[in-house]
């Protein structure tokens, strides 16, 4: 069975809260489109490096030389199971009244993903301790920092976010514009969860393999 | 039957459901991310035919990602945000294709 009156992605909040319902679609379609253009964002960043990964070497180290496979795979499942925990969170808030499961399911989440950006830090630093691998060495260097770079200041927003929001239900309750913010987060931070697809695919382990 | 408890069947019948569309998203996500990262740590596959099976791999966890995490199906009401990602696939092949069409061009006559 599928839910009866889906009428905005994510989890709809139509067989608890048929008032919160109503008002959900328009301010979620409203955030898509965003989420869309952002997308458009990323887009640009994937295809400069496309470009600079194979022909912007210049005297720099090559990716193969410089990814650390173990660590992108332990990035991604942070990120994952982050997306997953955020779904449980967004569960919580439409089937149970109880704050301390929603504010437990969305702090996990946060943890989740400050370890994810921590990682990455960490990346970062053992690629410019041990490869000299600085983002003004080299045209790929350049296009690989700013585009995982934004991706983690996605995901440091959305955990900010995150935390803002885990402040008004503990303020406000968890009350209709609460909600309805909740819902934009998540679509916000499953959309991350794709770029990164996108990011550890072509990027690590296609950089990896050539 | 009361219409109240029907009411919390549903209710109770939609958590099932929605919990069960997450768990599947994260397995399904697990297994296609092993797969890649098996692939490329094995070495089975390299070079033009690693950007094959891994860019398939990727869009297959794309699309399950949608349809788990976003809720994204090809019911009736979805067609407008459908219709958005489908646009937005089209501008982003345009921007990507272009692009790398673009400097590759430019790379081959700089050589």
């Amino acid at each position: 069975m599928n839910a009866p009156h889906s009428l905005h992605p994510g989890v709809n909040l139509d067989v608890t809260d048929r008032e919160s319902h109503a008002k959900a679609s328009e301010v979620i379609f409203g955030f898509w489109i965003f989420l869309m253009s952002d997308l458009v964002l990323f887009a640009a960043l994937f295809a400069t490096y496309a470009a600079m990964s194979s022909q912007g070497i210049a005297h720099g180290p090559t990716p193969a030389e410089v990814f650390d496979l173990g660590s992108a795979f332990i990035e991604t499942l942070l990120l994952l199971l982050s997306s997953f925990t955020f779904g449980f969170a967004i569960l919580a808030m439409k089937y149970s009244t109880s704050r301390a499961r929603l504010l437990g399911w969305l702090g996990l989440t946060a943890v989740l993903g400050a370890a994810f950006v921590a990682f990455e830090l960490h990346d970062y630093y053992v690629m410019i301790e041990t490869h000299d691998a600085w983002p003004q060495t080299s045209g790929f260097l350049s296009a690989y920092y700013l585009l995982t770079g934004t991706h983690a200041v996605h995901v440091s927003a959305g955990i900010l976010w995150m935390i803002v929001l885990a402040v008004q239900v503990m303020t406000l309750g968890i009350n209709t514009p609460v909600k309805l913010r909740l819902l934009r987060l998540a679509l916000f931070w499953h959309m991350l969860d794709i770029v990164w697809v996108g990011i550890f695919t072509f990027v690590y382990l296609f950089g990896v393999a050539t | 039957m009361n219409p109240e408890t029907l009411s919390s069947n549903t209710v109770q019948a939609q958590t099932g459901n929605e919990q069960r569309s997450y768990c599947i998203g994260l397995v399904l996500a697990l297994v296609l991310t092993l797969i890649a990262f098996g692939l490329v740590w094995l070495k089975v596959v390299t070079g033009t035919q690693a950007l094959a099976v891994l860019g398939f791999l990727a869009l297959v966890q794309v699309v399950v990602h949608l349809r788990f995490f976003l809720h994204i199906d090809l019911g009736k009401s979805h067609r407008d945000d459908l219709m958005l990602i489908l646009f937005t696939s089209l501008i982003l092949l345009l921007i990507v294709a272009g692009t790398i069409w673009i400097l590759w061009d430019q790379h081959a006559r700089m050589m």
